[in-house]
């Protein structure tokens, strides 16, 4: 697969772009600012796999994650209601020794990451140029214990959701 | 590729049907005859309990090893399953009075799914998608009784430090992935055993250490455990304690020994410290802990440290020890965590000084408790203590001193274990009226301390089941 030019700005630019997001998601002041940053992070995350060919993932990364995450956020937000916006995103005397050792780490994962000769061991293929009815016949064949097992997960998910936001009639009923 | 056979999927797709089954009706019938889907849960566990024995011997692998059906896993489901029964079993007036039935049966039904589901894993996604539904299913248990502040904490500390750990994990099994260009387990360790060791290789095995190190609550990846077992519901401490311990042991063992077989081992120093501090730490934190269930807590996250002795040497004789002692525990872990949860029940209290004179107010209870404990400290005839000799033989030759260690760790806890036997059995009760226990109690608490006696006196038969299941591991 060769890669030109253009693919390599496009990732710099990309990658640029969710660093800088991703850290004011973190450094802003008001919390609903950050959840804004937090919709660029996963726009530019879809374009990171869309130049990966990978189109179908770039179209749910922005459906799911940009969409309905961000306002999921943003509603569980208004619901908790801070009196004072300002006071939201707050930062205690750990952030020195929490920074550090997220450092230590980040270096050395990329010191390892960095030493791996990954082009040798990934089997490059090409993607195919339309993906989705292949990962339809794939969930569907190869992947169908899994896929099963996700429909389950997500309807006790649900029903957890229900158990805890559920009103209070749980106890009225308790001694029958 | 083999044509897919659905009929090995028999005890998954039971399980689920009873599950939502359970759920269903609970919709349906009256609020008065909720209760009744107790027995219904039950009944239905115990029916696909048969079907697994039935199944036993069947090896079989569905679409290239994404699903693997042999006796290790169906060792496994059944311990599972029997932990379920007696969970329910032990739990059902605890749970009327919390109130819920129908949620709380068919989601403690799903999360045995979820550990059946990653007992058979014999890919990474099949495991991490099995290893969510339990946690999940779990984490809705934790904080079932939602009036409870201390519930709500603990639901709150276990939802964020599991999506944590789990984050931990997809990172270093999609470094696998990537590395190895597979997700299933038998081709990986086919890849990886033709390429050198890289750089990245070890930095998936670091995740995928620390990411089951806190499922199994190893130190120092317990720190979520205490707080997440006092908080919760005493019947879901107890089958969080062993349910989920186990499942992420059965997982453990496959990740490492059959999919990273040739790397695990230049990684066997690494568990025998972890196992040996989590031993120390566990025994030491658990001596001046006054609550009952934060005893049990650190106790359990010793028993952690001993069942990793097993997977030093990841050997099947290593296997068939962390089988044993997983079957074990389960047994001694319900008796211990029931006997907490209808005290509880009766006093509203879980604080050690109030177990005081309990050997005179319900005999049978002390009687329980006292021989969990004094299994799980490894004393015979109890079944602890041919779980620990099964456990340490295997590393006699090369890690004496780990042994050694788990040897002064179990007099240690030989110490705090007999303090409460102490308070049980010597002081004199505040309220000596005697506590009545309802018969599905007292059965699970028979079975418990029956099958403990029995299988320490008699373990040949259990050993010869876990010498097959452990033997099957290695025919993929």
């Amino acid at each position: 697969m060769e890669t030109s030019i253009y693919s390599v700005i496009a990732f710099y630019g990309l990658a640029i772009t969710i660093l800088g997001n991703a850290t004011l998601v973190v450094f802003a002041r008001n919390i609903v600012h950050s959840v804004l940053f937090l919709a660029v992070t996963f726009i530019a995350m879809g374009g990171l796999f869309l130049l990966l060919d990978a189109d179908f993932l770039a179209a749910v990364q922005v459906l799911v994650y940009a969409g309905a995450v961000c306002i999921m956020v943003v509603f569980g937000i208004m619901l908790i209601q801070r009196a004072d916006m300002k006071a939201t995103n707050q930062f205690n005397r750990q952030i020195f020794a929490g920074g550090g050792l997220v450092a230590l780490v980040v270096a050395m994962c990329a010191v390892f990451a960095g030493r791996t000769a990954w082009t040798e061991l990934v089997a490059a293929q090409e993607v195919p140029a339309g993906t989705v009815q292949f990962i339809g016949e794939l969930l569907l064949s190869k992947y169908v214990i899994p896929f099963e097992v996700a429909a389950l997960l997500l309807l006790v998910a649900l029903i957890g959701a229900i158990v805890i936001a559920r009103d209070e009639e749980v106890k009225a009923n308790a001694g029958d | 590729m083999m044509p897919f056979d659905p009929s090995a999927l028999t005890l998954e797709m039971l399980t689920a049907v009873l599950g939502l089954g359970v759920l269903i009706l609970g919709l349906i019938v009256p609020k008065g005859s909720r209760h009744g889907l107790g027995w219904l849960s039950l009944l239905g566990l115990l029916g696909i309990t048969g079907v697994a024995v039935s199944m036993w011997g069947d090896s079989r692998e569905l679409l290239n090893g994404m699903y693997l059906v042999d006796n290790y896993a169906l060792f496994w489901k059944i311990t599972f399953l029997l932990s379920a029964m007696l969970v329910i079993l032990g739990c059902m007036r605890y749970v009327d009075e919390m109130g819920g039935q129908a949620e709380y049966y068919s989601t403690v039904i799903f999360a045995t799914l979820g550990m059946m589901i990653m007992a058979s894993a014999g890919d990474f996604i099949t495991l991490y998608l099995g290893l969510e539904l339990m946690t999940i299913a779990f984490i809705i248990l934790v904080c079932f009784r939602k009036t409870d502040v201390k519930s709500v904490e603990a639901g709150i500390k276990y939802i964020l430090l599991a999506g944590m750990s789990s984050a931990v994990l997809l990172y270093g099994l999609s470094l696998l992935y990537g590395l190895t260009g597979s997700v299933i387990m038998l081709e990986v360790s086919r890849v990886i055993a033709m390429q050198p060791v890289t750089p990245a290789l070890i930095l998936a095995v670091v995740m995928l250490v620390a990411g089951l190190g806190f499922k199994i609550s190893a130190v120092p990846f317990h720190m979520w455990s205490p707080d997440v077992y006092e908080g919760a519901p005493t019947p879901v401490t107890s089958f969080l304690a062993m349910g989920s311990k186990a499942a992420s042991f059965a997982i453990l063992l496959r990740l490492f020994v059959a999919a990273l077989p040739g790397v695990w081992e230049n990684w066997t120093m690494v568990v025998a410290i972890l196992a040996a501090i989590t031993m120390i730490v566990g025994n030491l934190v658990a001596i001046p802990q006054t609550n009952v269930k934060r005893l049990l807590a650190y106790s359990s996250i010793a028993q952690a440290g001993y069942i990793m002795v097993g997977l030093v040497t990841a050997s099947e004789a290593g296997i068939k020890g962390v089988m044993f002692y997983a079957f074990l525990y389960v047994f001694a872990t319900v008796g211990a965590f029931t006997v907490a949860a209808y005290f509880y029940n009766v006093t509203g209290s879980d604080e050690l000084k109030d177990y005081a004179g309990l050997s005179q107010r319900s005999p049978l209870m002390a009687a329980v408790m006292l021989v969990a404990m004094l299994s799980m400290a490894g004393i015979p005839p109890l079944a602890g203590f041919v779980g620990k000799f099964y456990l340490f033989k295997t590393i006699i030759d090369g890690y004496l001193w780990l042994a050694f260690i788990g040897l002064i760790m179990s007099m240690v806890s030989v110490y705090y274990y007999l303090r409460v036997a102490l308070v049980m059995y010597r002081d004199e009760p505040v309220d000596p009226t005697p506590i009545k226990l309802p018969s599905p109690v007292a059965v699970t608490l028979i079975v418990a301390m029956v099958v403990t006696l029995v299988v320490g006196v008699y373990p040949g038969p259990l050993s010869e089941v876990v010498n097959n299941a452990a033997h099957s591991f290695f025919l993929h």
